[in-house]
């Protein structure tokens, strides 16, 4: 255990590693703060101090060396657009977005869970047809175009639901429900697919051949050695979830690192795209070695590999 | 002479029995998608050249003329947007946009990472180490968030949109590809291949690369259906295309500010993607099913049960 622990903790920081300069030279190829923030014709003084001040001077090599020093150190420069230092700008984002990502999330599971056992038992007969056709459709939906029918519906016409913000709980329930329809859609089939092939081995039959309750068998002998791929699929989306919260950010203007990103973006703020970017793929690097520590719980072949 | 059209109608019953067609013809979904799709291709490279004058013309007087009425014609069936551009025109175009950016860019990617990861399965080593690391690396960064910081170093464009999204999409192939190739690369022929001295060349080509094909097959199915909405979602961001190009994307988008007031400009584009990306889905859903011999065998054993209840 000790050893596939180390392995994936390795390779979970070259990846990381990796990450950090990927967006190094990309945020540096995103053009010039320069011509955001001053005038055109503005005095080159002002412009060096500037340059000076944000390490702009330098040699890109030299640039990265210090970058990667500063990151070393938990020290992304301070944002150029918010005046504060870019980490803290984006750690003070992502709890929020974490808090959108494990409620849709779970919604997600749960409800995958219940809808695809249901689909697998009763497969090929109307029950699983509607639950296939369904999950289809909801992994079919853009999650702009479900946020903006969601609006339509619940905000405009029917007025119970506010169009924006994030003050009581009912400004939240468009924003999950946007970022979890994909996820329902594609885990409804994952778990469908495996439950099938579950069931239809020699141990579940000899299950209910001995007499347990097909409750029993679903439950405790198939869900359980189902969950291996379940599980690996449910990290992926998860981990795509940031995509679903950029989208609620720009609809809803729902506070969280999708809001900074695209903040970011627009205003050229080096320091602060690459403190967002870094801390969402730390969060995925984690979330993929908890995932791998669940696998090899769940199946102890895993390690061995 | 006579002979042709027997030969040819032995073909034709011989396809039609085939398990696959059957299976086909029996789910009139996988009809239906299918014809969808096809329509939408003909409407995006055989209709779109022809109407796109007509989609940009901008008319104010006819600003969110409201759908379902003739009497402006047929192209003002689904009404006009806050230009006065015929909306159902409008989506035909876009329809030549999305289908480009689906094709090239799933053909794109399958084709790097299908081959790639072929070839990094079978020989392993610290090559195949890389690559994995590598596309680790892209898989980690969230798909939109690469494609947003991507497309806004570049210049707005069909084409540019269309490397991005191929590119981030490879390693969702070469994944896919790598583990099959380590699986199929332990199998007896292989090993058989390699006795009587087939090149890796060859043993690649010949006995791994059709094995893993089919997977990719489905794979790329799905893909369209995902690269149709990634797509979607950047032009809706207001990134990746600029007018006179036009998506189903950029349409809601165009349509989100006017929802309160004028809800089928932003509902109608947004119908279209569902049906495509939910055509494509369905396609897939059932090629993987055909593919899997143990849902196909559950299939006709549900099939002959019906029948014997008929009986």
């Amino acid at each position: 255990m000790h050893t596939y622990l180390g392995r994936r903790l390795l390779s979970g920081f070259i990846t990381l590693l990796g990450v950090v300069v990927v967006v190094f030279f990309m945020s540096r190829l995103t053009g010039s703060p320069i011509d955001l923030f001053f005038p055109e014709g503005a005095e080159p003084a002002q412009i060096e101090a500037f340059n000076k001040a944000y390490g702009l001077d330098k040699p890109l090599v030299q640039q990265f060396g210090i970058f990667l020093l500063n990151v070393a150190q938990g020290d992304f420069g301070t944002s150029i657009w918010q005046q504060r230092p870019a980490m803290e700008a984006a750690l003070s984002e992502m709890p929020m977005t974490l808090l959108l990502a494990s409620i849709a999330m779970t919604i997600s599971v749960l409800v995958a869970l219940l809808l695809g056992s249901l689909a697998a038992v009763y497969r090929f007969r109307t029950v699983d047809r509607t639950i296939t056709i369904l999950s289809l459709m909801t992994s079919s939906m853009p999650h702009f175009w479900f946020a903006l029918v969601g609006i339509l519906i619940f905000a405009v016409q029917l007025r119970v639901l506010p169009t924006s913000g994030s003050n009581n709980w009912l400004s939240w329930v468009l924003p999950v429900a946007t970022v979890s329809i994909g996820p329902i859609g594609v885990l409804t089939q994952v778990v469908r697919g495996a439950m099938i092939d579950v069931l239809s081995s020699g141990y579940v039959r000899n299950a209910r051949a001995r007499g347990f309750s097909a409750r029993r068998v679903v439950y405790r002998h198939a869900l359980r050695n189902a969950a291996l791929p379940i599980i690996s699929v449910a990290g992926d989306i998860a981990a795509g979830m940031v995509n679903g919260a950029v989208i609620v950010s720009v609809v809803f203007a729902f506070p969280g690192i999708g809001r900074l990103i695209v903040g970011a973006i627009l205003n050229r703020d080096y320091p602060v795209l690459e403190a967002s970017v870094v801390v969402v793929g730390v969060s995925i690097i984690l979330l993929n070695l908890l995932i791998d520590i669940i696998c090899s719980i769940v199946d102890p072949r895993i390690r061995l590999n | 002479m006579q002979s042709t059209p027997t030969i040819a109608n032995t073909r034709i019953r011989r396809w039609r029995a085939s398990p696959k067609w059957q299976m086909f013809t029996s789910s009139p979904l996988a009809v239906a998608s299918a014809c969808w799709l096809i329509f939408v291709v003909i409407l995006a490279f055989v209709v779109a050249p022809l109407v796109v004058d007509q989609a940009n013309h901008q008319t104010i007087a006819m600003r969110f003329y409201a759908p379902f009425r003739l009497d402006k014609g047929f192209a003002f069936f689904l009404g006009a947007d806050s230009l006065g551009r015929p909306i159902m025109l409008q989506l035909i175009v876009g329809a030549r946009t999305s289908v480009l950016i689906a094709i090239f860019a799933v053909s794109i990617s399958a084709a790097i990472g299908y081959t790639i990861g072929v070839i990094s399965g079978y020989f392993g080593g610290w090559v195949d180490n890389i690559l994995l690391r590598l596309a680790d690396i892209i898989h980690t960064v969230p798909s939109l968030l690469m494609a947003l910081v991507v497309l806004f170093i570049l210049q707005p464009s069909i084409f540019n949109l269309i490397i991005v999204l191929g590119i981030t999409r490879i390693p969702v192939y070469l994944r896919t590809s790598r583990t099959q190739t380590m699986e199929v690369r332990e199998r007896m022929f292989v090993e058989v291949s390699k006795a009587i001295g087939a090149s890796n060349w060859r043993i690649i080509t010949r006995d791994i690369a059709p094995l893993v094909f089919p997977t990719i097959r489905t794979l790329a199915m799905l893909e369209v259906s995902a690269v149709i909405l990634s797509a979607a979602s950047l032009t809706f961001l207001g990134i990746g295309l600029q007018r006179p190009d036009v998506d189903w994307g950029m349409m809601v988008a165009d349509g989100r500010a006017y929802l309160k007031s004028t809800w089928f400009v932003a509902v109608f584009p947004g119908i279209v993607i569902v049906l495509t990306a939910l055509a494509a889905n369905i396609l897939s859903n059932w090629l993987r099913a055909v593919e899997d011999p143990a849902q196909s065998t559950l299939f006709f054993r549900a099939k002959k049960k019906k029948e014997i209840v008929k009986a």
